[in-house]
């Protein structure tokens, strides 16, 4: 029962990676481990600025 | 040996408190070459099975085939392609060094250059190059039976389209992902660059018309998918706001509360589709669903990405991995007889119904994605490269990710041929032909005197009425057909026969979605391109954010691929039949653009000696897409020359006939003059260009080999401070690497190089 729980998290936590919901965690990994100066940015601000950001640059969908 | 790019700096530059970044050279060519006796008998029993399946498919002449041969000798196939082909144009080609950092390492900056699981990754990148593209074109091409399409998507992506996406993806990395476009300008100087340019500008807007074709003959006169596609907007606009004001980042919350609305919209559109008011409300005619896609390919390429696009694509991708997996799982199960014959009576004619032309060139067009598709360059370059962790990981991602699609495309091909090949003709002919009712396209496909057909108007009717439309006669396009066959297996799978219509309209549903994402980021793309072009003459326009220029260059490419889907909807001659060569044609086109790239890349990294694994597919695409440019062209044959076309219906208006062929009216007849002209020129246009860009890139390579190399465009190497495994599993000598990372502290494993 366990290994099955297990399992499914796994592909929930692979699933949740492939369509990038883990996006803001690795923009804070990235932030600490860099060492910027000022805050980072929040979670809401972070994902604003992302979508913001793919409206002037486009990535193309494949036939 | 070549040369191989410049590596001065690199070893002094390693941290010497990090493990190393890469495994030792030699440690993995000894693990590479050594044949322990369970590895040979693994690859000997691959080999076997592959054969014995190729055996069955092939030569086997048996009454029906059974599917599961299908799977096997696909997967056999990759297996070998991808252990020993792919390693040798990593070894001898690329030569990958996971001493250099990728641009996901030294660029990083959390966003858009991230390092990235190489698994995750391979999800990823498959989810953005795979779409309705292997869905659609097998199913077309089954008109010649089953084995010209099976043994090229097979043979052709081992050779030629992985080769391509990996090839490109790695040369991109190293150029610190840059696209398809700008290596084009670099590698073969201003004119190839241009022509290229131009070129993509023109195929994105042939592609993208031809799959909005497909949507619209999908849901015309079809109420139930036009609710339940309809309300994929919707849910879309609130999975939108819901991620931007109410919680942000949850995208596998969001994503499963969009799965749930739209299997709800599938059940919701049975119901409607039932009702009075719902049938009269959405029987819409495909001019009136050409011109709502036409609008709502404007609106939704000038709304922001997050309303629409961004909410929409995590709902097609959660649809691609989901339908995948179980479309895979049911024909295991399932494992369908085939009956369809391995060549079929159209195999050597040229006026097939479902699309015209010989076998040879016009099936390796019908067949683009899944065995070569230039789009996938765009893709392979540009995104997937900047979140590579490690350069040895484009084999598995792009040479890997390809071969996923592929076997998409064989289960497509599958699924549509186990269905009746009466029926299966009955849908995919044009208008003209069956005449559109049930007696009609019985009388016409049992006069075309198949092997074992003979189909009643009674089957056809019950079909449809199975999978709960009004019609089936002449639903071309390829969408339809996949979506009853997939209907019959799955129905055998999960529900029984009363599930097929939730089935056929299931994948309806996500071939639209695939379709309209596809549209929607198309044409902002092109969008991007033209801005682009016109900001070299007036610079006001490369301004992203200046909404007048962003809206005329939305206008005109919408207008551009607008035309074109109108011009398809309304041909006389089944817009199908006559445009879905052109759309092959263009991908593969584009494919022959990219690999001329990269074989003026390659020649200028002196690899001389296997330049011929790049010039081999460039040739066959060549040929093939020149070939076939030149059968649309000058052919004297009506159905296959849109010039000859052209000349005959002009010359019966002048004669003063008021019907012609399947044109029935004068207007109509005019329709024809004018659309053979415009497909005409078009093709005229797009291989004068492709023809510029190969010789530009084979004068770049000629020029390259007399030299003995030539100046290389990648971005310096930056020695890595991390490291990944290559491939899924990692072997003993990774496992040993990765195990001394592990061991390191945390601040010191997720240190970024190259960083301030």
């Amino acid at each position: 029962m366990k290994a099955v729980v297990r399992g499914f998290r796994g592909v929930a936590t692979y699933l949740g990676s492939l369509m990038g919901a883990d996006a803001y965690r690795k923009y804070l990994e990235h932030f600490t481990s860099s060492g910027h100066a000022g805050p980072a940015m929040t979670e809401r601000e972070f994902w604003r600025d992302r979508m913001d950001r793919q409206d002037s640059n486009p990535q193309g969908r494949c036939c | 040996m070549g040369k191989v790019p410049d590596q001065t700096g690199l070893a002094e530059g390693l941290d010497p408190t990090l493990p190393a970044p890469a495994v030792d050279d030699s440690v993995r060519e000894a693990e590479e070459r050594k044949w322990t006796p369970a590895k040979i008998g693994l690859w000997v029993a691959i080999s076997l099975l592959g054969a014995v399946a190729w055996f069955m498919l092939a030569l086997v002449r048996g009454e029906t085939v059974n599917a599961i041969w299908f799977v096997f000798a696909a997967v056999c196939t990759y297996l070998i392609g991808y252990r020993f082909y792919s390693k040798v144009i990593e070894r001898y080609l690329l030569k990958p060094d996971d001493h250099r950092a990728t641009p996901a390492e030294y660029k990083a900056d959390g966003k858009d250059y991230v390092r990235t699981d190489r698994n995750v990754l391979f999800g990823h990148h498959f989810a953005a190059i795979a779409g309705a593209g292997p869905l659609v074109g097998p199913v077309i091409a089954a008109q010649m039976g089953y084995l010209p399409g099976t043994i090229w998507i097979i043979i052709g992506v081992v050779l030629a389209g992985a080769v391509q996406d990996y090839l490109v993806m790695f040369f991109s990395m190293r150029r610190g992902g840059r696209s398809l476009g700008q290596m084009a300008r670099e590698e073969l100087g201003v004119i190839g660059g241009t022509a290229a340019l131009v070129a993509t500008l023109l195929i994105m807007i042939i592609i993208v018309a031809i799959l909005a074709l497909v949507v619209v003959n999908a849901l015309g006169e079809s109420p139930w998918g036009v609710f339940s596609v309809g309300m994929t907007i919707p849910i879309a606009l609130f999975m939108g706001v819901y991620l931007r004001f109410i919680r942000p980042g949850k995208v596998m919350e969001v994503s499963i509360i969009g799965f749930v609305l739209l299997m709800a919209a599938i059940i919701g559109g049975g119901a409607v589709a039932g009702t009075e008011w719902g049938a009269a409300f959405f029987h819409l005619d495909k001019v009136t669903i050409a011109w709502g896609i036409i609008i709502y390919g404007f609106i939704a390429a000038i709304l922001p990405v997050w309303l629409l696009l961004a909410p929409r694509d995590y709902l097609s991708t959660f649809m691609k991995i989901g339908v995948i997996v179980m479309l895979a799982l049911a024909i295991i199960v399932v494992r369908p007889e085939i009956t369809v014959p391995a060549f079929s009576e159209f195999a050597g004619r040229e006026n097939g119904p479902v699309f015209s032309g010989a076998l040879f060139p016009f099936l390796f067009v019908t067949i683009a994605c899944g065995a070569l598709s230039g789009f996938h360059a765009l893709i392979s370059s540009g995104t997937t490269p900047k979140l590579i962790e490690k350069e040895r990981q484009t084999r598995f991602i792009g040479y890997g990710g390809m071969l996923m699609e592929s076997f998409v495309a064989i289960m497509a091909l599958v699924a549509a041929i186990s269905i009746d090949r009466g029926i299966y003709f009955a849908m995919n002919a044009p208008l003209a032909l069956t005449g559109g009712t049930v007696e009609s396209a019985a009388q016409w496909v049992n006069s075309l005197g198949l092997a074992n057909v003979n189909i009643t108007p009674d089957v056809l009717a019950q079909t449809a009425k199975d999978v709960g439309e009004e019609s089936i006669i002449s639903r071309s396009g390829g969408a339809p057909t996949l979506a009853v066959g997939l209907a019959h297996i799955m129905q055998q799978f999960i529900g029984g026969p009363g599930m097929m219509a939730f089935w056929y309209h299931f994948a309806i549903m996500f071939e639209a979605l695939f379709i309209l994402t596809a549209v929607d980021a198309g044409t902002r793309v092109a969008r991007f391109m033209l801005q682009d072009s016109i900001g070299n003459f007036i610079p006001k326009f490369k301004e992203a954010s200046w909404r007048p220029g962003a809206w005329l260059c939305t206008a005109i490419m919408v207008g551009a691929w607008g035309a074109v889907l109108l011009m398809g909807v309304t041909d006389p001659l089944g817009g199908i039949n006559t445009l879905f060569p052109l759309f092959g044609i263009a991908n593969q086109l584009l494919a022959a653009i990219a690999l001329a790239v990269c074989l003026a890349i390659t020649a200028k990294r002196g690899v001389f000696k296997w330049l011929w694994i790049v010039a081999a597919p460039l040739a066959f695409a060549a040929v093939v897409t020149i070939t076939a440019s030149f059968h649309k062209i000058f052919s004297p044959v009506p159905a296959v020359g849109y010039f000859a076309n052209n000349q005959a219906f002009s010359k019966a208006l002048a004669d003063g006939k008021t019907e012609f062929g399947t044109a029935k009216t004068v207007a109509a007849m005019e329709a024809v003059v004018r659309n053979t002209m415009i497909q005409g020129v078009l093709s005229v246009i797009f291989v004068t260009l492709s023809i510029i860009v190969i010789v530009a890139a084979l004068i770049a390579t000629v020029r390259a080999i007399r030299a003995g190399g030539g100046q290389d465009h990648e971005d310096p190497a930056v020695p890595s401070k991390v490291y990944a495994p290559a491939g899924l599993i990692p072997t003993p000598a990774e496992k040993k690497l990765l195990a001394e990372w592990n061991a390191l502290p945390a601040e010191k494993r997720t240190q970024k190089a190259g960083h301030h």
